[in-house]
């Protein structure tokens, strides 16, 4: 075990740490103090993490690291256990990498709010919740990390606490997210009563070697629960609405939590329980038929968007989605590879979002955008290679993930790659879409505005400069052998025992890799020039109308969940209270004292205080106590 | 020698807090609970070993009956959480005044040592005079110091839970009678006679034991006094009957019910756990819809309740440890609810949510404990609430009903759910703007350190449960036929 390895107690430690810090002193830390806490406490992860890949790659097996015994219960053994592999070392780069550059970025983007401090203390909150998730070596550990982004990101989405829809969309965000926890647990629960084990290392040699008989649909069900978990994490139908929403927090937390990071825990759920997934062909065909739909769906819904950051928020539900189609589809490296790429070009996004909501002195409508491109150079040209990469510009970072994903689905499934083509072209339509609007044309907002434009600082350019260079150059640890690569990727995941998919043999899969090559330049020139024409700025004077009103409203998915779910739930609670409650059980025990008080009332009556009536009750009791005798006698004889 | 310690303590205590004035009896009723809580240290870390202790004298030797103690884990365990919640409620109302401080402080201080004769009692009749004893005096609390409606709603809550102990002594004095040999009380005969019962008596033996625990618990559908009473009664009665009391009834099903009556209990199970499943979505859904910030809480603790009783009928190994740690941990976290429930009213001048909001604006240090607590009784992961959550889940899921997975999912429901209502009450509460509520005080120092404990508790025992497992686990495996 290397020394880096044996030291990753300490990666969640600095956050937690600097949480500790912040979150205890938020009240006497000054501002810029506490921002550099929230960084330094990052970066300190981010050198260990390093430390630890550089080792993992070298390693032979998994080093599972247990803490301590978090509970111990008869048969109920859960340690407080922490796995170093492959995908996990992966993970914790992604996350203290790109943590460090938003935490950076924040410094800037948060100076002028009062409450910088605590949000550092949320910030590092997170980032430890996050890496617990991806380091855990059960799934339980993986379920605190997991509740634990859920928390803060319901903290963040609702930073700015003042505001009730902001709070609305935070409280949203955790409820669904907590449907998709039950069957996480369910899931958990599935295993436990099955294999007794929650540990990866148990559960998936169980499952390997086939000690422990259970039927398929056993298999289906565990992979079921967990994907629903995984719906709601990250954002895939029908749990995906929250997402959107939770654009309420401040753009950092963006990036961060809502498209870099936490929403790809689902992704990181599946690919790591892949032995099972493999085991269970029909959750898998759901994982890849959720995902491809979710992917369009969601695509259709950012063409007509008109707020910057919603736009962006409905392309990682759709960017999601393609993640969860390689899973489905067997692909899991390319999944996870996928999840990278995203992080760099979709955080890349965000921040550079931020930097105009920055400018444009919190506008964040496109239609009141226009002409940024000159007064904001750094952030359009990095912004421009963030489009390009998730549009899929060839050899950029996402065109060979994407890539990656669209053949894999081919092999698996023709109708899965024309979908998903297709929602690879509306990609490219809404994100040009954007560009244009934001960064061409004339200047469309206020006199004032357009006074103020400016350049943001470099603590908000030079993260943007980084991500965009790995937006750029990051897919080349995975480039085709044909293209002359190795697939870095596939083999270093493979030693976490990620299966990859393959392109190396199949020659017609060559003829479709070149196909797509061109496809996407020509497909990308012609998307160009049409976007520009159709969604040039005369083009939405006013309301959307027909069908493209139905895609501006979401497909009024949102109203439909609130017609028949919260309402009647609302009804049906507000019911149970007025007529169960009030009226039936407490009625009913009320109901009781009161013919009792009745009862004794009546009774009361016969102690009338006359002589006259108390001697004929008595001698009607002897009248009754004679006949009674009698008949019994009687009777017994 | 030493059980009789923690019922004598506060008892005297009590006593002496009749007789003294002003903060006398305040000052009394503190060290009383802070000498309790040393013993019930002392205690737990004796049965930390997997040990027992027990204590008996001759008392009644003609009704059969002797005052006969006995501690395990678990009742060293209830007997710790009395110990620390009534020391708790004594600093945080340190600064508050309090009509009649004598006779207030002495009444908390006797129901204690009803509280801890309960929970240690091993003769069944003892156990009833100790089950009465730490009832009568928050009925005086309640009737006396309650809010508007306190004489109703107190008259009815007596009446419900006195009806249910009249009910457990028929079956106490059934059993006595059926008991080998010279009729007895004792604890081992009980469970003897309660074994050899035929059938149908078995049956309403169960049922007249478990109507009166469930009363006191409560359990869907004998829980309607609780709102009523929880609503009307002054914080620390509130405390008490919330954070203890409902643990009686707990307790008593796992001492009083499982060992004694096995048949009756097997056979109505499924029975009982459908009923708390109900009760857990049903007290939920109410929840939602309540405006009132102690009558949420009560409802919320209903639903808890639940799933602890749902757990308890699933004679799963990991479940009845699971009723252990949340026994404990739902007493720490239902009084810090209480609490700041009761700071918010302070403060506001009111618990009607509609007309609450902005705390985390106006008083911080408030609403994070508020956030903190609620997140706990969200059971969210690394607050103590979670890993009890966890294991009765675990239970449910393992009872051996063909129907597992329904029970199970249909009370996770109120996962959900719980998340609803208690999110509702943090944005209703600490969040918006603060309105016209401009200079409010944050949290006085005996508050802060009142909250301050329970946050303790929560946080370590959510990352560090196992002393309390440790504690328990020779109970918990005991009571798994």
């Amino acid at each position: 075990m290397g020394s880096f390895t044996q030291l990753v107690y300490l990666v969640p430690l600095f956050p937690l740490l600097g949480f500790l810090i912040n979150g205890l002193g938020w009240k006497k830390i000054p501002k810029s103090a506490g921002g550099i806490i929230g960084s330094l406490a990052v970066l300190a992860s981010l050198v260990i993490s390093i430390g630890i890949f550089f080792e993992v790659r070298t390693a032979a097996a998994p080093v599972t690291i247990t803490l301590f015994n978090f509970i111990q219960s008869g048969k109920l053994q859960i340690p407080f256990a922490f796995q170093v592999d492959a995908l996990s070392s992966l993970f914790l780069l992604i996350i203290t990498g790109i943590g460090f550059l938003i935490h950076v970025y924040s410094t800037s983007y948060m100076h002028e709010d009062k409450g910088m401090t605590k949000f550092f203390a949320y910030l590092n909150l997170f980032v430890f919740s996050m890496l617990l998730l991806v380091l855990g070596a059960n799934y339980l550990i993986m379920f605190i990390g997991w509740e634990g982004v859920g928390l803060c990101s319901y903290l963040l989405i609702g930073f700015w606490f003042k505001n009730r829809d902001y709070t609305n969309a935070a409280k949203k965000a955790f409820i669904m997210n907590r449907i998709g926890d039950l069957g996480f647990l369910v899931g958990m629960l599935m295993i436990l009563l099955n294999y007794g084990t929650l540990s990866y290392q148990e559960f998936f040699g169980t499952l390997k070697s086939g000690a422990v008989l259970v039927p398929t649909t056993t298999y289906n069900w565990i992979a079921i629960c967990l994907f629903i978990g995984a719906m709601g994490k990250s954002a895939q139908i029908p749990l995906y609405t929250w997402l959107p929403d939770a654009m309420a927090g401040p753009t950092p937390v963006s990036a961060l939590i809502h498209a870099a990071t936490m929403v790809t825990a689902g992704v990181y759920m599946i690919a790591r329980s892949n032995v099972l997934y493999d085991l269970a062909p029909m959750a898998q065909n759901l994982v890849a038929i959720i995902g491809v739909a979710t992917a369009l769906l969601a695509a259709t819904i950012a063409l007509y968007q008109n707020d910057i950051k919603k736009v962006l928020a409905y392309s990682t539900v759709s960017q999601l989605g393609f993640m969860f189609l390689a899973l489905g589809v067997g692909a899991y490296t390319t999944g996870v590879f996928h999840v990278m790429t995203h992080a760099f070009f979709k955080a890349l996004l965000f921040l550079g979002a931020g930097s105009v909501i920055h400018a444009m002195g919190g506008e964040q409508d496109i239609t009141r955008m226009g002409g940024l491109s000159k007064k904001l150079p750094i952030t359009f040209i990095t912004f421009l290679i963030g489009v390009l990469a998730i549009s899929g510009f060839p050899f950029t970072s996402g065109f060979i993930s994407k890539d990656e994903i669209l053949l894999a689905a081919y092999a698996h499934n023709p109708i899965y790659f024309w979908v998903a083509t297709f929602t690879a072209v509306l990609t490219a339509v809404y994100m040009f879409r954007l560009l244009f609007l934001v960064f061409f044309g004339g200047f469309r907002g206020t006199e004032h505005q357009a006074h103020h434009l400016h350049e943001s600082p470099w603590a908000i350019t030079l993260p943007l400069i980084i991500l965009a260079a790995l937006s750029l150059i990051g897919g080349f640890v995975q480039i085709p052998a044909l293209y002359g690569g190795h697939d870095f990727l596939n083999d270093f995941l493979a030693k976490a025992g990620i299966p990859a998919f393959s392109n190396e043999s199949d020659p017609a899969l060559h003829t479709k890799e070149y196909m797509m090559l061109g496809g996407t330049i020509i497909g990308l020139l012609i998307i160009f020039f049409a976007t520009r024409k159709l969604f040039a700025v005369k083009q939405f004077g006013g309301e959307y109308k027909g069908f493209r009103k139905v895609l501006a409203n979401k497909w009024y998915v949102d109203e439909i969940y609130d017609a028949i779910i919260v309402r009647p739930l609302d009804m049906f609670s507000d019911l149970l209270d007025r007529f169960a409650e009030r009226m039936g059980i407490d009625g009913v025990v009320n109901g009781v004292g009161k013919t009792v008080r009745w009862g004794s009332d009546r009774i009361r009556l016969l102690q009338n205080g006359q002589v006259g009536f108390y001697i004929f009750v008595m001698v009607l009791g002897m009248v009754l106590l004679f006949a009674l005798g009698f008949f019994w006698i009687k009777i017994t004889i | 020698m030493i059980l009789i310690l923690l019922i004598v303590i506060p008892f005297l205590s009590g006593l002496i807090s009749f007789a003294l004035k002003g903060n006398g009896a305040k000052t009394m009723a503190l060290l009383g609970s802070l000498a309790t809580l040393a013993f019930a240290v002392a205690v737990s870390c004796h049965m930390y070993t997997g040990d027992t202790i027990s204590f008996t004298k001759p008392w009644i030797p003609n009704l059969g009956t002797q005052f006969s103690l006995f501690s395990d884990g678990m009742s060293a365990m209830l007997c710790l959480l009395t110990a620390i919640v009534t020391s708790v409620v004594v600093i945080s109302q340190w600064n508050k005044p309090v009509d009649r401080p004598s006779a207030f402080w002495g009444l908390m201080m006797l129901s204690q040592a009803g509280l801890m004769g309960v929970f240690l009692a091993y003769d069944a009749l003892v156990f009833y005079i100790f089950w009465e004893l730490a009832l009568i005096p928050v009925y005086f609390l309640c009737s006396i110091w309650g809010g508007e409606r306190r004489i109703p709603v107190t008259f009815k809550f007596f009446v419900y839970t006195f009806v249910g102990s009249l009910l457990m002594l028929a079956a106490l004095i059934y059993l006595s009678i059926q008991t080998p040999g010279v009729n007895s009380f004792a604890w081992g005969n009980m469970v003897q006679a309660g074994r050899s019962l035929s059938p149908l008596n078995a049956h309403w033996v169960f049922w007249l034991l478990f109507i009166a625990f469930a009363i006191k618990m409560p359990v869907f559908p004998f829980h309607t006094w609780q709102p009523d009473t929880y609503e009307q009664s002054p914080t620390p009665v509130t405390i008490i009957l919330s954070a203890l009391m409902v643990k009686m009834g707990m307790f008593a099903v796992l001492r009083w019910l499982l060992p004694v009556v096995p048949d009756g209990v097997s056979y109505w199970a499924n029975t009982v756990v459908i009923m708390s499943v109900t009760g857990i979505i049903y007290a939920s859904f109410l929840a939602i819809v309540q405006t009132d910030l102690k009558r949420l809480i009560a409802y919320s603790s209903i639903a808890h309740m639940g799933l602890m009783c749902a757990a308890a009928f699933s004679n799963t190994q990991v479940g009845m440890h699971g009723i252990m740690v949340q026994m404990f941990n739902h007493g720490i976290n239902i009084t810090g609810m209480w609490l700041i429930a009761s700071m918010i009213e302070e403060r506001f001048g009111t618990r009607d949510m509609n007309r609450l909001g902005g705390m985390a604006s106006t008083t911080p240090k408030l609403a994070i404990a508020l956030v903190v607590i609620a997140l706990a009784n969200i059971a969210l992961p690394l607050t103590n609430g979670f890993i009890g959550e966890f294991m009765l889940f675990n239970g449910l899921f393992q009872n051996p009903s063909n129907y597992h997975i329904t029970f199970m999912v249909l009370a996770g429901l109120g996962v959900i759910l719980g998340a609803v209502y208690t999110l509702n009450m943090v944005q209703r509460t600490a969040y918006g703007s603060a309105g016209e509520a401009a200079i409010v005080k944050d949290l006085s120092i005996n508050e802060f350190i009142a909250i301050t404990v329970v946050i303790l508790f929560i946080v370590v025992l959510g990352i560090y449960p196992q002393p309390l497992l440790d504690l328990t686990s020779g109970v918990a495996n005991m009571l798994v036929k």
